[in-house]
């Protein structure tokens, strides 16, 4: 069952990907010449007719309405396929959670092929599920399946669909093979194989030169994070002598407290690994400095913003450091490293967010700043807080992106809040189910939200670390910018009057039922999942729920102790979201000229959130430019002028004038040298007969 | 085991297909036809019976196999052949890859054909005599005679610059090679043989052991490249044919690896271990250094010379890292190293018969046009990228988890060239293969032949089927790389050197 859930999505991909690979191939070959190399000068007119009307030509256009291409052979079975399999992968995964779950469940592994033997080294494919992957498995399970089907409406103008589809298979199989590994290699390979799905899907719309870039940049900046994790899975294997779990956490103990000879230093070996392991975490969860691509990933469908960048793949970090709490927990310092960076995370995405106009780039700032809260929870040592949130998150984010994803197909592709407004009535299940998940993600009480939030502030509130303070005075703050920037998109989008064009508006429809239905089911998440979750994740059934996957100390005493906060600090979340909801509220339905005039008032506050604080500007400034620079100046001046100039050139320059006057001469100076070379092996040769 | 001598065979069999081509009159089509249908299937054969020495192969010997041995030459020198599971897969690689490289040449090669394929063939039976040569004598005639064939393709067969590459590539390596001869004529005074295996047993004194040393990197680290001496490379490749820079980068590259884990290594381990801080700090140079080179590139083949040699560092670093992890990856990195780089090189020919252009900005948004081979060129600049999945994954990682075990500055500096070659890697196809195809000539591009298709998909298999299974490599490897560590061991404590170079 277990396999059938794994590898079921990869089916669906090579299954998708023929039908894409042979209609495309078709296509493109339509007037080839057999074997056709010599001859293709000669069929320059065989022009293409859907060369021309790409998705490019529309800029920010998420969503080319009124260009209908002619869809690629094969299209419908390949959603049925893919959605299919995802289904029944769902089902299967939900099974296997209540399975697990249960008080009486028990942790498995299947070894599924050996994969690399050397020396002491040693690992395999091998699927282990236990409490904290069951629950990812449901979480990547069930949004996927979703997105696979609200992707059957939201694409189904796209020329591109089998692909598409293909794409989003091969994305949830990557993921399940990373919350599946039993060891570094294999979570290290799903870790990649979701960066190269997500590269995929950003720059789906190869056209467009933004979503090429952007899909560049996701994947570079990722490698950056995967620097420090690949260091950190040698330093463990240094340590451990073993990359494979079990034996990983049976030793922790041992390796606690020994020393490791990095760079020129000695460092307390758990610290060091924990913060380098971290330091991929924060790349592939968009923390603090390496967050500049999450925002530009919003090139993608919408979909895949929903699946990959809110609920699944951004999340990975959060696992990964959950799943090795054992050492984390261990390593106070590196914990505390993580708090520092979530909670600077969780602020400084929500006041970016602040004053984003694109509907997507808003809530691809509110993931990032959720994904902080997350790490201030693991930073803490409450670990069943982070990974509660990154649950529950995943609800109500994937909710409000198909959510906006349902919006901008209702408005023709337009993404600018700036050009909404008073949609609620034209399109009224897309506004509920968006309520739905505002009151989830700024923490209403009862909602999904309130139950995974709250926990994170009280346990930040409680925490022990030197950051725990500093994380739960921002955590606060962000609460309420989240609630305030949440609310402003809502009344900006559905409130107020009309600002799209007549044209626009004319259009307006709520979306198929194969997009809404997926709303519907996301709500119930976002409303109940934490009603229903919160006593095993964090209450009284923490420790037969997670039974040890989530690593505690028998001192961690911290979901204990949150239970236990002044009711000023239980209360505070909620006074912050109330806060924001009404500034909100006094922005954008009661006075709208508010926020322009202290626009006005403050250009350079203003300017400097605009610009997202100016990273990519810093970082092209720091990085970029000068690693080019740099390059071309070792190629033209290193390769070119020292080496070559001082080396062959010199001499070989001469000799190709020398050679050239043989040319002119006699065409068969090559031969001169094998026979030269002749002579003097034969002399060696006679010499050596003759010697010995 | 078999009982025929099958790596005379297999080593002789292209030459037997050159004389036949000798046999062939004119210049028509149909002689063109039959010089390629006799070249493949000459090829194609080879390839069949060298995959028997792989079925025969025993994985839990750590010796020569296959062993032929008949005297030459005085008896001083013999002709003797083996294989160990060091060198046996580099034979595999070099059989299959020579039908790509014939099939590649069809259309691309536009006069004399038959003397091109002459040189392909006696080519093909010089490399994999270099890997099959037990006698240090053999091995030095096969490793430079291969030369002779290299030079001819570049300097015939080449672009426009092809005669000063030639001789950039020709003095480059014959230098190396001179103080190699004088080495091998000074093991012969030292040692009374040239056969491999006694001489693998010979202890030589430890000052000689340096200058050795010294006199076989001067060949190998030419061969490999290693920074500074790799600037032949780019310019070799840029001129040479299709086929011609795959077998360089696929092939001739390998013999530098593989020199130094034959000769270098076992037989002059104390210099080994002296020098290794050296190579260490080459490698880490060549990486950083000539990926930073790479991303500023123009043309095409010149970025994928300079990521070559960038992933030649990483060979280097773990050959002398001296632990299984490094030595297994260093030879798993060639192995990969081979198929995928010569799967780049044919994705520029594919597009440059097309085009007959390599320059990058010449193109953009192929994947319109061409999906399958967006796909396969997606699927190998993965590999170069080093995705797990991919055979580039394997060897890099082992690579580097050796080298974090030897070094950790090393390590440190390495590692970031997952990042730097995923920069460059994919500003590469960006530029290619995505965007808006709104270049004219551009439009009326097809995507791969049946006859590409069957020259990529079993590299694309390959390269995915390694990365995923790489056990059949490793266990050819695991004895002979075994027997190496320990041996060098040995020989250090032995020497009194052997300080912490714990398993």
């Amino acid at each position: 069952m277990y396999s059938a859930i794994v590898f079921l999505p990869l089916l669906g991909f090579f299954l998708a990907g023929i039908i894409a690979l042979r209609g495309s191939y078709s296509a493109a070959m339509v007037g080839a010449p057999a074997d056709g190399v010599d001859t293709h000068h000669d069929h320059a007119a065989h022009g293409h007719d859907h060369d021309h009307h790409g998705h490019g030509d529309h800029g920010h256009d998420d969503h080319g309405h009124d260009h209908h291409h002619a869809a690629a052979p094969g299209s419908r079975p390949a959603e049925l396929i893919t959605t299919g399999l995802l289904l029944v992968s769902a089902v299967l995964s939900w099974i296997a959670f209540l399975t697990i779950g249960s008080p009486e469940g028990e942790a498995v592994r299947i070894k599924v092929l050996p994969w690399v033997t050397s020396g002491t080294l040693s690992f395999d494919w091998a699927l282990r599920v236990d409490t904290l992957t069951a629950m990812m498995l449901v979480v990547v399970t069930s949004v996927s399946s979703l997105v696979h089907l609200y992707s059957i409406g939201y694409m189904s103008h796209d020329e591109h669909r089998p692909r598409f589809f293909a794409y989003l298979s091969l994305f949830t199989f990557a993921m399940l093979m990373l919350v599946t590994s039993d060891n570094l290699f294999q979570m290290f390979f799903g870790w990649e194989g979701v960066g190269l799905a997500s590269y995929l899907l950003i720059g789906f719309w190869f056209k467009r030169p933004a979503a090429n870039a952007a899909a560049m940049k996701a994947f570079v900046v990722n490698r950056v994070g995967d620097f420090g994790f690949a260091l950190g899975i040698f330093a463990i294997f240094v340590m451990f002598g073993s990359v494979e779990f079990d034996t990983i956490f049976a030793n922790t103990g041992s390796v606690a407290g020994q020393t490791i000879h990095f760079l020129s230093w000695d460092f307390d070996a758990l610290t060091a690994i924990c913060i380098l392991l971290f330091i991929g975490a924060m790349g592939k969860s968009a923390q603090f400095l390496l967050h500049t691509w999450l925002p530009d990933a919003m090139e993608g469908p919408t979909p895949v913003s929903a699946l990959i960048h809110a609920a699944t793949m951004v999340t990975a970090g959060v696992f990964m450091v959950a799943r090795m709490s054992p050492l984390f927990d261990l390593a106070p310092t590196a914990l505390t490293v993580v708090t520092f960076f979530g909670a600077t995370t969780a602020f400084f995405a929500a006041t970016v967010g602040l004053v984003q106009n694109d509907i997507k780039r808003v809530i691809a700032y509110s993931t990032c700043s959720q994904l902080g809260y997350m790490f201030v929870a693991l930073g803490v040592g409450a670990y069943g807080a982070g990974v509660f949130h990154l649950f529950t998150h995943a609800f109500f984010k994937a909710l409000l992106f198909l959510g906006a994803g349902s919006v901008i197909h209702a408005v023709s592709g337009q993404q600018d809040m700036r050009h909404m407004g008073g949609l609620r009535k034209k399109i009224p299940l897309t506004y509920w189910t968006m309520i739905i998940g505002t009151l989830a993600l700024t923490g209403f009480p009862l909602t999904a939200g309130y139950y995974s939030k709250d926990a994170i502030i009280e346990s930040a509130f409680v925490g022990h670390n030197a950051f725990s303070g500093y994380a739960f005075v921002l955590t606060v703050a962000a609460a309420l910018m989240t609630s305030f920037y949440s609310w402003r998109l809502i009344f900006m989008t559905f409130h107020g009057k009309p600002r799209a064009s007549a044209e626009v508006m004319s259009h307006v429809h709520e979306s198929p039922p194969v997009m809404t239905v997926p709303l519907l089911v996301l709500s119930v998440g976002a409303l109940f999942a934490g009603m229903v979750f919160a006593n095993q994740f964090i209450g009284e059934g923490y420790a037969e729920f997670w039974k040890g996957s989530l690593f505690t100390n028998p001192d961690n005493h911290i979901l204990h102790e949150m239970h236990s906060v002044p009711s000023l600090v239980k209360y505070s979340p909620f006074v912050a979201m109330v806060l924001g909801l009404a500034i909100a509220y006094w922005f954008y339905i009661r006075s709208p000229e508010t926020p322009k005039r202290l626009a006005a008032e403050q250009p350079v506050l203003y300017r400097f959130l605009l610009n997202k604080w100016y990273f990519d500007e810093i970082y092209d400034f720091l990085f970029v430019r000068p690693v080019r620079a740099l390059g071309r100046f070792l190629w033209k001046k290193g390769d070119g002028m020292v080496i070559d100039g001082l080396g062959p050139d010199g001499i070989s320059a001469r000799v190709v004038d020398v050679t050239n006057r043989v040319i002119r001469l006699q065409s068969g100076y090559v031969y001169h040298y094998a026979f030269a070379m002749l002579i003097g092996v034969a002399a060696l040769v006679t010499w050596m007969m003759f010697a010995g | 085991m078999t009982d025929w001598p099958i790596l005379s065979t297999v080593t002789f069999l292209p030459t037997v297909g050159a004389l036949l081509l000798l046999l062939i009159r004119g210049d028509d089509a149909a002689a063109r036809r039959n010089v390629y249908w006799i070249s493949l299937w000459t090829t194609i054969v080879t390839f069949l019976v060298s995959i028997l020495i792989w079925v025969d192969f025993d994985n839990s010997s750590a010796g020569f196999q296959f062993v032929e041995r008949s005297e030459w030459l005085g008896g001083k020198i013999s002709y003797s052949m083996g294989v160990d599971g060091i060198s046996m897969l580099f034979v595999i690689l070099t059989t299959f890859l020579m039908p790509a490289c014939i099939v590649a040449s069809k259309y691309s090669v536009k006069f004399r054909f038959k003397e091109y394929m002459i040189a392909f063939l006696v080519l093909e039976t010089l490399m994999i005599g270099v890997f099959c040569a037990m006698d240090l004598f053999l091995f030095y005639v096969f490793f430079e005679a291969g030369l002779i064939p290299m030079f001819l393709i570049i300097g015939v067969w080449g672009g426009q610059r092809r005669v000063y590459a030639a001789f950039k590539f020709f003095l480059y390596t014959l230098l190396g090679s001179v103080l190699m001869l004088l080495a091998i004529m000074a093991m012969y005074w030292q040692a009374g043989t040239t056969d491999i295996p006694t001489l693998l047993d010979h202890q030589f004194p430890a000052s000689m052991q340096t200058w050795l040393w010294l006199a076989f990197f001067a060949s190998f680290a030419v061969k490999m490249p290693m920074w500074p001496v790799h600037t032949w490379l780019p310019d070799a490749h840029v001129e040479a044919p299709t086929a011609g820079s795959v077998i360089l980068a696929g092939v001739l590259l390998k013999m530098g690896g593989y020199g130094f884990l034959r000769f270098s290594l076992p037989m002059f381990p104390i210099a080994s271990a002296d020098f290794a801080p050296m190579i260490y700090t080459l490698s880490v140079i060549a990486i950083i250094y000539t990926s930073l080179v790479a991303l500023v590139q123009t043309d095409m083949k010149k970025l994928i010379a300079y990521s070559s040699v960038a992933h030649m560092g990483y060979v280097t670093m773990g050959i002398f890292t001296m632990n299984a992890q490094g030595v297994e990856g260093a030879i798993f990195q060639m192995l990969s190293h081979g198929i995928v780089s010569g799967a780049l090189f044919l994705c520029v020919g594919v597009i440059y018969d097309r085009m007959h252009t390599r320059e990058i900005a010449a193109y953009g948004g192929l994947v319109n046009r061409m999906p399958f081979y967006a796909t396969a060129f997606l699927v190998f600049t993965m590999a170069n990228v080093g995705l797990p999945g991919t055979s580039g994954f394997v060897g890099e990682f082992m690579v580097l988890i050796g080298v974090f075990r030897a070094n950790t500055w090393v390590a440190a500096f390495a590692t970031s060239g997952v990042i730097l070659s995923a920069s460059y890697g994919l500003w590469l196809y960006r530029k290619v293969i995505m965007g808006a195809l709104d270049k004219a000539n551009l439009k009326s591009m097809f995507d791969l032949s049946r006859r590409e298709i069957a020259i990529l998909v079993p590299l694309v298999v390959l390269t995915i089927f390694f990365g995923v299974y790489p056990t059949p490599v490793f266990n050819v490897t695991g004895q002979a790389v075994d027997k190496l560590i320990t041996n060098y061991q040995a020989a250090l404590s032995a020497a009194g050197k052997l300080a912490l170079a714990a398993q």
